[in-house]
């Protein structure tokens, strides 16, 4: 592409390295931006020529693993799926994501997240006996549909900073432990509903949603969140006046006895782990 | 589960508003058109009509669950608000507390004036 074809575009970066700077400040950088750059690249050439001493957070480059969410242009957004010039031709103002203590320029300290999340026992809670460990649960495409939106989560935080419940209360659980609450309990596999309810419908839980949805608006990967706590909410409030439907489990089917190996097929190694 | 507890009669006392608040409504601005509450005439808070509806069970009772439902979720929801401005679990329980007293105390100063109304 020839030199006519690129822009300069200034980032304004919120920076902060807590051993030399006693509160956060804005710094300002310029770049030559092409069509197709994204907001990580720009970042990236920052680090290469300007500024090497810049930090934040990145990995996958591609919208997959959540570590570069920040907040661009006031809005929580992944730096790596979001192309600069169709944000502003001009300029770009980044900062780490709010709700979230700063460890240093535009990395968050997503430890709140992380013990949230935990809190809500994201796996799944399966009280049925050993034997069915190593069965197959059957899943039909409609029991799929019930929790596969809201299993794209990857993560990434934007839900909580663009979250103004979380703003102001920072015990509230946050749209993504209420959304993976969700996901679990609607999944066929899992049994662990009763286990949830008590961090979810309790104080600082589901029930201080108040639906407004900024969640939804900047996920990434379209979980809508938003709509995963009102369900959540309904779930808890019917099985509190038990008018829940009973939680179908998913069938459980062993290995087929009758199944005959093929002459030619080798035997598998010995089990390593006894 | 007491969250969810508290939050499920929010909605039901949301839906009680709803009906018990449209009826007084309807009593109170609607008479010109409807004209069925108002039997002596005039105003709907002309003392006579007043005292005709404080008299009439179905008034009495619709009146005592209003309040209580008005009372519950006007309650509620403001200790909501308060909590999520993140006070120390001390401040929670005194809130908790002090709401409860007033809401009480409140509907038992409206009972006694919807009963000693129809007594009257």
């Amino acid at each position: 592409m020839s030199g006519a074809d690129k822009k300069k575009v200034v980032y304004n970066i919120r920076r902060f390295i807590p051993e030399e700077d006693p509160r956060p400040h804005w710094e300002s950088y310029f770049i030559e931006v092409e069509k197709g750059m994204t907001v990580l690249d720009g970042l990236h050439q920052i680090k290469e020529r300007t500024d090497p001493t810049l930090s934040w957070r990145f990995s996958c480059r591609m919208g997959v693993c959540g570590s570069c969410a920040m907040l661009i242009n006031g809005r929580p957004q992944l730096a790596c799926n979001t192309q600069i010039l169709e944000v502003s031709e001009s300029t770009i103002a980044l900062a780490p994501l709010p709700n979230f203590d700063i460890v240093r320029d535009l990395v968050p300290d997503l430890t709140p997240l992380f013990e949230k999340h935990k809190a809500i026992r994201p796996f799944i809670v399966d009280e049925g006996s050993d034997k069915d460990l190593f069965g197959e649960h059957c899943q039909t495409p409609e029991d799929l549909l019930a929790y596969l939106q809201f299993s794209y989560c990857i993560k990434c935080g934007a839900c909580m900073s663009a979250c103004p419940t979380f703003a102001t209360d920072p015990s509230y659980a946050g749209p993504q432990p209420l959304a993976q609450t969700h996901r679990y309990n609607e999944d066929t596999r899992d049994q662990g509903f009763g286990k949830r309810s008590l961090v979810a419908g309790e104080g600082h839980g589901a029930f201080h949603c108040h639906y407004a949805g900024e969640c939804s608006n900047v996920c990434p990967k379209g979980v809508d969140p938003a709509r995963a706590i009102q369900l959540l909410k309904r779930s808890l409030v019917l099985d509190y006046l038990n008018l829940r439907s009973p939680h179908r489990h998913a069938e459980i089917i062993g290995p087929d006895t009758n199944a005959k190996k093929l002459p030619n097929i080798p035997s598998a190694p010995a089990y390593t782990v006894k | 589960m007491r969250e969810t507890r508290n939050w499920t009669w929010q909605i039901f006392t949301a839906v009680v508003i709803l009906v018990f608040l449209s009826i007084h409504m309807i009593v109170m601005h609607l008479d010109d058109i409807v004209g069925w509450f108002n039997p002596n005439g005039g105003a709907a808070l002309d003392w006579a009509n007043v005292l005709e509806r404080s008299k009439a069970i179905f008034f009495v009772v619709t009146y005592i669950v209003l309040l209580a439902a008005t009372l519950y979720h006007a309650l509620y929801g403001i200790r909501n608000i308060l909590f999520e401005l993140h006070p120390p679990a001390g401040v929670e329980k005194a809130i908790t507390v002090v709401f409860w007293l007033a809401g009480l105390g409140l509907f038992a100063i409206g009972i006694y004036g919807a009963v000693a109304l129809r007594l009257a």
